[in-house]
């Protein structure tokens, strides 16, 4: 629940850097919010020929993302929705809500919405393999599948540099920039449809689906960094029943987070956006790398 | 009904029986019309039944009087036969009642034959499941494939389904010699071929080997593994739409049943360097089946690469398995073993499901080709439910069926730390990326299908199925949707209730592996599936799917109460560009462009662009079958050479045949004697 209220706030905040790096003046970094409420307020406009599924998607999306939120530790590792799925049922989260975006987009029957959830799949069937490997290099280092074990073994371990999880760190930023369409992949702020993916797939929605589908892309954003930030930098957060240990982590995680926005904006400013065509290449050298960041695993080990 | 095994055979005794009652020459066809397939479904129920409680049961045993003299039936039914009846009864069912309705506008002689074939194909593979000796096994096995064979030429009056038939029938026998083979080499001369013979016979490692290589690829051909998949593509688009689902629901599954019952049970000692060799041949059937799934645009032919992607998925799991097994590591060779079981009973009610559902499609407009459909949902909506059913849970997504055995292959892979073969661990993983490259390929494929059938606009309007006239695109019938409401409820208690049916699977490896999974896994309870220990990994399936529901209920009354529910509706935005027609939306090839782009190589493509002057420009394009190329043409050269160096043999001529007698005699005498 609190990941969901506050995931637009790092949207904003993402938002608020760039504008920095880019010179021009920053809006709030309330502003994820008030488009939100903007857009609740106003009525749904809807195509004529639009399915019951059309309109059941947004709600869909928002539930797939809240349950992902749910699974992914951020302050402390008791969750009450974590041994219900895993990092395999994880992805399994994201490629559901994907699916269905991928079928409303195509519900209208215009060319972009078909564009937009073609070139969607594209990009999350190299994307999600990349991503499972990724956390299978984990699940290797600790012997589970399961997150939230996960990172208690990798909070524990002394300071040591797994050459391994190094890989997947960078296998994982890749797909991180790739699954939440961000530059060099897809351009979260283009006006032109011939260049868009994500934006794409949600032209036909407005008003409160829009604001749902929104808010999900930005819990999609938190999650994800969240579980960058699990996997790779777990230091500082609660154990188990541990409940004074929650302000340092709270403390921690904000600065983290902080951080993480902060290098996702200097990216998207630094990065050009890559012709469709590329996106497979650096999405398959994702891929590679997390594989072989598995087998330096195997190796290191035998 | 205290044997299960005596009312399984009554069951398919039943079945042989409502066949031949179709026939009878009271003339008139009611019987086939109204209560043939009702009855056959009513049987294929209650074989459900006794097979699951035949999987309780300890084995048993019995013995017809009937075949040859000296050579009787030898029957059993254990654990494994069991598991393999349930799914035969269970899919059988749901496809019988559709079939009820799908043939209600078959004339009368048509239709008695087709209940004929119908009930001895469902007959014979119950009895492939039932078969204690090689004899039987055998007899049963070729009725199954003649029996199917006769059901995918139905319409035998095209000659592309005939050449269908023929390819299906030539691959099936090939098939089946090698597996004849097998069983010959396994006997190893003892002159007795009951199942019990052939798995206390002691095989030294090379026949072993040659063994398992016979009865792995004379299975893999039914199975329909690369590279002898071929006959699946052309059969499956041929046979009627329930033959479809039947052929690739169980009847695939039989091969699959012969694998694990000759490899596991009857050969025994199962070595790792087979595993591998069903690792390597079942990664390439994955990604085979689905890429090449992902550039067809028929949609049966479709689903038929898919299916071969499918048996890649169970051949993927089952190698895992040999793999541990042969290392001495038992408890995560049950768990690929569950995986693989699982796959296959999962498969079978999902791709039912998409058959009937490909079925009702061309029942109600005629079509296949998905560039000619679109907009099926508002047409076909309870269609589209299902359809979207069965589609999500092949697509291997939560919280359907699909994803969980897929889960616990990829559980099985993770187990990988326990081998001890530095080579052979690092393997395994890899294996498990193709599984998850192969399973995104899929929701693709799936998402293509889905939006290009049913959703979006007609796109080709002007297409006769799509004419007011015709009455194109009238929803299925009610036999119809109750066979696809109980597939489509299988999907979902199999998804929702895999603890229930893992530990059903752990007394199968009990049995065939004398261990099943560790103790922890034996905490699964109903709601939650674990398969080794709770700290490793848990899935529960019904909480995920009560937190997206409630969720998504929670925001849509959330949004209601504090906003507003008001809709407008209006034009589709189109950009600015006002002259959009729905032929503009994307066809199957289209969606299928990005990974013609990026796996290129892989495809054996024939395109024609249209030059800027050409009067009537069209573009066409092909993808075919590299297999066809690079193996069946060079081997049907090469059999028809030699055939026509053994024809020179033939003279006609009386003397020159005595002649070969009599140096035929003259051989025997010199060698044998």
């Amino acid at each position: 629940m609190f990941v969901v209220l506050v995931a637009p706030l790092l949207m904003g905040w993402v938002n608020q850097c760039r504008a920095w790096l880019q010179n021009r003046s920053a809006p709030s970094i309330l502003l994820p919010y008030y488009t939100l409420a903007k857009l609740f307020h106003k009525d749904a406009v809807i195509a004529r020929d639009a399915s019951p599924l059309f309109r059941l998607t947004p709600y869909v999306l928002f539930g797939c993302m809240w349950l992902a939120a749910g699974i992914v530790p951020v302050l402390a590792t008791d969750l009450p929705f974590a041994p219900a799925a895993d990092i395999i049922a994880l992805v399994g989260v994201f490629a559901l809500a994907r699916v269905f975006a991928a079928l409303a987009a195509m519900d209208i029957g215009t060319p972009f919405g078909g564009l937009g959830a073609r070139r969607e799949m594209l990009i999350g069937f190299l994307a999600e393999p990349a991503m499972l490997m990724t956390m299978f290099t984990a699940a290797f280092i600790s012997g589970s599948t399961q997150l939230t074990t996960i990172v208690e073994t990798l909070a524990h371990r002394e300071f040591a540099i797994y050459p391994s999880l190094a890989f997947a760190a960078v296998a994982f930023l890749m797909v991180l920039l790739a699954e939440n369409a961000r530059i060099p992949i897809d351009n979260p702020t283009t006006h032109l449809e011939l260049t868009m993916i994500h934006e794409a797939m949600i032209l036909e929605y407005s008003a409160r689906h829009l604001a749902l589908i929104e808010w999900a892309v930005a819990i999609k954003l938190f999650a994800y960094i969240t579980i960058g930030i699990a996997l790779f930098l777990p230091w500082g957060i609660a154990e188990a029943g541990n409940w004074e240990a929650l302000p340092v982590a709270f403390a921690s995680l904000a600065l983290k987070l902080a951080f993480a926005g902060a290098g996702l904006a200097l990216l998207e400013t630094v990065l050009a956006k890559l012709r469709l065509f590329l996106a497979p290449e650096f999405l398959s050298s994702a891929f590679l790398l997390a594989v072989l960041g598995m087998l330096i695993h195997f190796l290191a080990r035998g | 009904m205290s044997s299960p095994l005596v009312s399984s055979l009554g069951v398919a005794v039943c079945w042989l029986a409502i066949g031949l009652l179709g026939l009878a020459p009271a003339g008139n066809a009611f019987f086939a019309r109204r209560l043939a397939f009702p009855l056959g479904a009513l049987a294929g129920l209650a074989l459900a039944a006794f097979g699951l409680q035949g999987l309780w049961m300890p084995a048993e045993q019995m013995t017809l009087p009937l075949g040859l003299p000296d050579l009787p039936f030898h029957l059993r039914l254990d654990g494994l036969s069991g598991f393999f009846l349930m799914l035969l009864g269970t899919v059988s069912a749901g496809v019988t009642v559709y079939a009820t309705g799908y043939f209600r506008e078959e004339s009368a002689e048509r239709l008695t034959l087709i209940a004929l074939q119908y009930h001895v194909f469902l007959a014979s593979m119950a009895l492939v499941m039932l078969a204690d000796d090689a004899y039987l096994f055998m007899v049963a096995w070729e009725t199954m494939a003649l029996s199917s064979y006769f059901l995918v030429t139905t319409d035998h009056k095209l000659p592309a389904i005939r050449s269908a038939g023929f390819l299906y029938l030539l691959i099936a026998h090939l098939g089946a010699i090698a597996i004849l083979l097998c069983f010959g080499v396994m006997h190893g001369g003892q002159g007795d071929y009951t199942f019990s013979a052939l798995r206390s016979a002691d095989l030294t490692p090379f026949w072993a080997t040659a063994a398992f290589l016979l009865a792995f690829f004379g299975f893999g051909a039914k199975a329909g593994m690369i590279p002898l998949h071929a006959w699946l593509p052309e059969a499956h688009p041929a046979a009627p739409s329930p033959v479809s689902a039947l052929m690739s629901g169980i009847m695939l599954k039989t091969a699959i049943y012969g694998m694990v019952r000759v490899i596991y049970d009857l050969i025994g000692g199962v070595r790792w360097e087979w595993g591998i060799l069903v690792l390597a041949i079942g990664a390439a059937t994955t990604l085979f089946g689905v890429l090449y799934a992902l550039m067809q645009h028929d949609l049966k032919r479709l689903l038929a690469y898919h299916s071969v992607e499918n048996i890649g998925i169970i051949l993927l799991g089952l190698g895992m398995s040999m793999v541990f097994v042969g290392f001495g590591q038992v408890a995560a060779g049950a768990l690929g073993l569950i995986a693989a079981l699982y796959h296959t009973l999962n498969h079978a009610v999902f791709k039912a499901l998409l058959f009937l559902g490909a079925g009702s499609i061309l029942h109600s407009c005629g079509l296949r080709d998905l560039n000619d459909m679109g907009g099926l949902i508002r047409k076909m909506p309870n269609t589209a439910f299902y359809f979207l059913i069965g589609a999500l849970a092949i697509s291997a997504l939560p919280p359907l069926n699909g994803f969980v055995s897929e889960w616990l292959t990829f559980q099985t892979a993770l187990q990988a730390p326990v081998l001890e073969h530095g080579v052979v661990r690092s393997l395994l993983p890899l294996f498990a990326a193709t599984l998850a490259l192969a399973g995104a390929l899929t929701a693709m494929c799936f998402v293509k299908v889905y939006g290009i059938a049913f959703l979006g606009q007609v796109r080709e309007p002007r297409h006769p199925a799509h004419a007011p006239a015709r009455n194109g695109g009238h929803d299925c019938g009610g036999a119809e949707r109750m066979g696809m409401a109980w597939l489509a409820a299988g999907c979902f208690v199999l998804g929702l209730f895999p603890a229930s049916f893992l530990l059903m699977l752990n007394r199968i490896c009990v049995a065939l592996l004398g261990r099943g999974l560790p103790e922890g896994a034996l905490e699964s309870s109903w709601l939650w599936l674990v398969p080794t220990s709770s700290e490793q990994a848990s899935y529960s399936p019904l909480i995920f799917l009560a937190v997206i529901v409630a969720v998504t209920w929670l925001a849509f009354v959330l949004v209601r109460r504090f906003y507003h529910g008001r809709v407008r509706y209006s034009h589709p935005w189109d950009c600015g560009y006002p002259g959009q027609t729905p032929r503009m939306q994307d066809t199957a090839d289209a969606f299928g462009q990005p990974i013609r782009h990026v796996f290129g190589p892989l495809y054996l493509m024939k395109r024609h662009l249209p030059g800027p002057e050409d009067p009537a420009p069209r573009f066409s394009l092909e993808i075919e079958d590299r297999h066809w190329y690079l193996l069946y043409l060079p081997v049907a050269r090469l059999t028809e050479f030699v055939s026509s160096r053994i024809g020179l043999l033939q003279r006609g001529r009386i003397s020159i045949y005595l002649l070969y007698s009599f140096l035929t005699l003259i051989a025997l005498l010199v060698f044998v004697r």
